[in-house]
């Protein structure tokens, strides 16, 4: 193939703004993340000192991280399966050829995902309100006595978790009818054949033609959910008795509350590890199944 | 057939409702704006106002100056749809159809980085805006999202399925390399621009937490810091935080559901990996 050096200014632009304001921060989040800058260093950086791995050392015997970790953790394992569930059940629904206006039940479905995140947390909120909230009016109608969503800490993650899913399952649910379409009609058609009803031919049709989708969809999420912040931020202050602190949170409260940068930056990295970890052990785990 | 209908019902039944439960906190944060004050704190709580009234808005707009602040989520959203659509677009195509030395090495490192949340940058981005003395203005704000992995991976996607022969044919003719961009290229990416240009106006929209960091200011403040901080303030005012939460979502859904054919393509795209 023949070189072309006017390439180079094609590619220069976006690699500058990437190189310079994505990559150079985060190696130097690491280095960052080996001193100990706080408040005098943010003054003056004589007051800058390498401390090695003291800050991870730190974070990772501080309860509170852990307790943050536990509460993320929690918000991952049961809001990406919820989020799935849904996307999955709504976009199957769609599918289905006795489905009935569409495009306009389709874009009903998708409209929370483009909304401000912190406009709909807003809103959310009020719906969560213990008195006047049509989240328990509507409870009360299936006789469940009012819940105090975001005062009472065993309730304030599910609150936010319940949130979550509405927001995201739109954006997942898009991607689940692209796959759909892609299913050949007559593996459906060699199921009926076979006496399998609709049940039976989503377990033995759907859900298999849909595993590389399936795992791509999980990895995206799960990254995504990790990354919790705004939803703490507007619904609860990480609140009732740090209930819903988050990593990101807790990075955030350290770094620019706190200004303890060092300290955060290992925050932020500790949980890129954790992310790394987990989305990485998923898809060994799914190309050993897929290979057995 | 019986079992048919049965069936047909049943899905059209859970669709609906599953629809109208999506919509309704929607719907009630425009009702709920256009009601008076204290009218969505009584029991049983109202569904729609009892006589609509734009008191809230007039109050955000005239008192709360959030006409500035929608003005600074907008400038900023259009500076950075323009910027950075152009620059994924430019280097999307390289990557796609020309050929340089390092080019798949670079592209995969590239993809590599996307599994970097921003958050680990955000700290360091934080310090060298500020000796840059960038905290605290648009360009702050601004900066990060100039250009995206993601942005040129979707340009690369698209741009590979413009046949070679077309611009082989260009530089026969002796075409430059810019002149066939934009004369032959360029038009056949619309639809891709398209995409690009939503995602990256939502994008920068609804973005929190870099704004939230950069900006002290309250005069530079995007719609989502603004609602969030008075959010902090008026936990109260129900009826005044729904019109400020209207005021922030109403042209980001306008605008999706004028251009949601490019929005949609753009995810199902992404979905596809190479």
């Amino acid at each position: 193939m023949k070189r072309n050096p006017v390439a180079w200014a094609f590619v220069l632009p976006a690699l500058t703004v990437i190189g310079l304001f994505f990559v150079v921060p985060v190696l130097a989040g690491l280095a960052l993340s080996l001193t100990d800058f706080d408040l005098y260093a943010l003054a003056s950086l004589d007051n800058l000192r390498f401390v090695g791995l003291d800050n991870y050392r730190q974070v990772l015997t501080r309860p509170l991280f852990w307790q943050a970790l536990g509460n993320t953790a929690y918000f991952v394992v049961l809001g990406v399966p919820l989020s799935i569930v849904l996307s999955l059940g709504c976009a199957v629904l769609l599918q289905s050829k006795l489905a009935r206006f569409k495009p306009l039940l389709r874009t009903a479905l998708f409209a929370p995902v483009v909304t401000t995140l912190v406009a709909v947390a807003v809103v959310w909120r009020y719906l969560f309100h213990l008195k006047y909230g049509w989240i328990n009016q509507l409870l009360g109608h299936v006789g469940i006595a009012p819940i105090d969503w975001l005062g009472d800490p065993n309730w304030a993650m599910p609150a936010i978790i319940v949130f979550a899913a509405w927001k995201n399952f739109g954006g997942n649910m898009i991607i689940f009818i692209a796959a759909l379409q892609a299913v050949p009609e007559d593996l459906y058609e060699a199921a009926r054949l076979d006496g399998a009803n609709a049940w039976r031919q989503f377990w033995h049709v759907t859900l298999p033609m849909l595993g590389p989708t399936l795992l791509m969809v999980s990895i995206l999420t799960i990254a995504g959910y990790f990354q919790l912040f705004a939803e703490p931020y507007v619904m609860t202050q990480g609140g009732p008795l740090q209930s819903t602190v988050s990593v990101l949170y807790l990075m955030y409260e350290e770094g620019f509350r706190w200004w303890n940068l060092g300290v955060a930056s290992a925050v932020a990295f500790v949980l890129f590890a954790i992310i790394v970890v987990v989305t990485r052990g998923l898809m060994l785990f799914a190309q050993r199944k897929g290979a057995a | 057939m019986k079992g048919r209908t049965v069936q047909a019902i049943v899905v059209n039944g859970v669709l609906a409702l599953a629809a109208l439960l999506t919509v309704a906190p929607l719907l009630w944060m425009v009702a709920a704006s256009l009601m008076h004050s204290g009218e969505a704190s009584t029991f049983p709580p109202p569904l729609l106002p009892s006589a609509p009234t734009l008191e809230h808005y007039r109050a955000l707009i005239v008192q709360g100056g959030i006409a500035r602040q929608f003005v600074n989520s907008l400038g900023l959203a259009i500076a950075a749809t323009l910027l950075s659509t152009t620059f994924n677009t430019l280097a999307g195509y390289a990557f796609a159809k020309l050929h340089f030395t390092g080019r798949d090495k670079l592209f995969g490192l590239l993809i590599g980085a996307l599994v970097i949340p921003g958050q680990v940058a955000m700290l360091p981005l934080f310090l060298m805006l500020k000796s840059m003395g960038l905290v605290n203005s648009y360009a702050g704000v601004l900066v990060p999202s100039l250009a995206g992995i993601f942005g040129i991976f979707l340009v690369r996607q698209y741009a590979r399925g413009i046949p070679d022969e077309l611009i082989e044919a260009a530089r026969m003719d002796g075409a430059g390399e810019f002149r066939i961009f934009f004369s032959v290229v360029l038009p056949l990416l619309t639809p891709v621009l398209a995409t690009l240009a939503v995602f990256a106006f939502l994008g920068s929209w609804n973005d929190f937490m870099w704004p939230l960091i950069v900006l002290t200011d309250g005069e530079l403040h995007t719609l989502p810091v603004a609602l969030a901080s008075l959010s902090r303030e008026h936990v109260q005012d129900s009826e005044l935080m729904m019109a400020g939460a209207v005021i922030t979502v109403l042209p980001v859904l306008a605008l999706f559901l004028v251009l949601q054919r490019y929005y949609l393509r753009g995810l199902t795209m992404g979905g596809v990996k190479q």
